[in-house]
């Protein structure tokens, strides 16, 4: 019963005009809406991101030049600044650098091979995960830093306990994420690639593997992160080369200003092995639209 | 001839059973006797449980070669199940379920691998290393050979459910396998898709099993519906309206209703 069209003989009212209402509108305040651009601040951002450090800077250097910081505590910007140029000039900074990349390189290439090695022998078979999963879950769990004195004992004072605690160190990341990326891998697409007739290496090569890349790739980031602090622990015993020896034995002169050189050095390197990844990313997971490159 | 592209979606339990255990030439011998028409889809006494619960109940259903089914039913009656099952992606079956060896599935999301661009999506899992031309004329065939090169996912619903098509058309199934392919689409690209499934199917005659709770849907496509309840077809009905059909036909909106009647909607209220 219920009527949802007008009945056909009523007749065409204008509603526009409402010539029935004899009241005069009453007039509505009206307000400009402002783009949000015009009420921005002239200063752009980058320069007001970067006022903060360099105010922290010029606090830093007025305090060490007034004497209120001494140079045994913590060196002056400037100071510092004049050491990394002479490090830099005798060559001893670059050679200390080489001796730990190539430390980090080493641990890092046998630890993503133990890792990603580990992670798809359980996340592609059952009885990989029974065998491996256990195990690998328990000694995660370890501290790894805490194993560098039985590290010594077993490999000696020379580069194989340092590379030994950044493999260490690295492994468990990679297990970690590049086995969650197996096991996350949607169904429906392994179902998908099945009714298409792939055997099952074919699904683990067009679909299991290409599905855990993106965990894969975190869990490299957080493993370069992890290389980076095993690097620093490893290279403080027994070092007689590399930024942590160098560390080491400027700490024994009080000497501030390398540290802090030192210290600056590892940023810098965090930072390039972060560039690497996201490069690597960005070339990896083209397909993912957020890495379209922008 | 019919019977050896055939093969049987083997239940995994009743492999050692005295009933299925030949393999799929001698298997086909006593399928002729039962089946005097060759059937593109031979289903009897399916029977599919859940928890002992059979969500499909010795079943039944026989689709002949290049005949387009629709299969209606309530959410849950168990008709995706029977079209994975026909799809081969769920085993754990009793019956006979004899399918063509070629099939393809289009699903209601379009299931590409976003880390494969789109014509490498549509050659996936075609044997041998087939040629890119191959994927390029089932791209055009779908009216997408202009997305080629494109990513999965900077693909519109409607262009990904098309390469989903040319996905399925590219490996020349005997049978068609389509899970409510439209149900995810807005309105007017559900048209399209719906006035390009029925093209396609003219052009390559191949048999259709569609799944769908479209009943419009349902009439306008198929030669024959199906009704699924309570895990069996409840009720068929034939479709003999001529292509290519018109909606606002009264026999059309007539079907609608009986249709609609079957699966428990009161289309007596809607024409007050």
């Amino acid at each position: 019963m219920s009527i949802s069209h007008a009945p056909p003989d009523s007749p065409k009212t204008d509603i526009s005009v409402k010539s029935d209402l004899e009241q005069p509108v009453s007039a509505v305040e009206v307000v400009p809406l402002l783009p949000a651009s015009s009420r921005r601040t002239r200063v752009p951002r980058w320069l007001r991101r970067t006022a903060g450090p360099v105010l922290l800077l010029l606090l830093w250097q007025l305090l060490s030049s007034t004497g209120a910081l001494t140079a045994d505590v913590l060196a002056s910007p400037g100071r510092i600044a004049q050491v990394g140029g002479d490090l830099i000039a005798d060559g001893s900074l670059a050679s200390a650098m080489g001796t730990s990349l190539q430390r980090v390189a080493a641990g890092l290439a046998l630890g993503t091979l133990v890792g990603t090695g580990l992670a798809l022998v359980s996340g592609l078979f059952r009885v990989g995960e029974d065998l491996v999963d256990a195990p690998v879950q328990m000694l995660r769990t370890v501290p790894f830093v805490g194993l560098i004195p039985l590290f010594i004992i077993w490999f000696g004072i020379g580069e194989a306990p340092k590379v030994a605690i950044i493999t260490l160190g690295v492994t468990f990341p990679l297990y970690l994420n590049v086995y969650a990326g197996i096991r996350g891998v949607d169904t429906q697409l392994i179902e998908a690639g099945e009714s298409l007739g792939l055997s099952r290496w074919g699904l683990v090569r067009h679909v299991v593997l290409p599905g855990a890349l993106p965990g894969a790739l975190t869990g490299l980031r957080y493993s370069l992160g992890i290389a980076w602090l095993a690097l620093v622990f490893a290279e403080q015993v027994n070092a007689d080369s590399g930024i942590g020896f160098l560390m080491v034995q400027a700490r024994d002169f009080l000497r501030t200003d390398v540290i802090v050189v030192c210290l600056i050095v590892y940023a810098f390197l965090g930072l390039l092995a972060d560039f690497v990844v996201r490069s690597l990313e960005r070339l990896l997971l083209q397909w993912r639209p957020t890495f379209t490159g922008r | 001839m019919a019977t050896d592209v055939h093969r049987p979606v083997s239940p995994r339990a009743a492999q050692a059973g005295p009933t299925t255990q030949a393999g799929p030439t001698t298997q086909a011998v006593p399928v002729p006797q039962a089946v005097p028409v060759p059937q593109a889809v031979h289903v009897d006494g399916l029977t599919r449980s859940f928890d002992g619960r059979a969500v499909i109940d010795r079943l039944r259903l026989d689709v002949r070669p290049g005949e387009f089914v629709a299969l209606l039913g309530r959410s849950g009656c168990g008709k995706s199940t029977l079209l994975r099952i026909l799809a081969g992606l769920d085993r754990d079956i009793e019956g006979t379920v004899l399918v063509p060896r070629r099939k393809a599935v289009a699903f209601q999301a379009p299931r590409l691998m976003p880390w494969k661009k789109v014509w490498r999506n549509v050659l996936l899992g075609l044997p041998g290393k087939p040629d890119r031309a191959v994927a390029e004329r089932a791209l055009k065939e779908v009216g997408l050979d202009h997305r080629t090169d494109a990513w999965p996912k900077t693909l519109s619903g409607g262009e990904a459910q098309r390469a989903s098509l040319a996905r399925a058309l590219v490996r020349e199934p005997d049978l068609l396998l389509l899970d409510e392919p439209f149900g995810a689409l807005d309105a007017l690209t559900r048209i399209k898709a719906q006035r390009l499934v029925g093209e396609l199917w003219q052009r390559r005659g191949c048999a259709v099993l569609l799944v769908t709770h479209d009943v419009e849907e349902a009439v306008l496509l198929a030669d024959r519906v199906l009704v699924m309840d309570d895990g069996v077809i409840a009720h068929e009905q034939r479709i003999d309206l001529d292509r290519p059909r018109d909606i606002t036909d009264p026999r059309f909106a007539e079907l609608r209703a009986g249709l609609l009647e079957r699966l428990g909607v009161d289309t007596a209220a809607e024409a007050a």
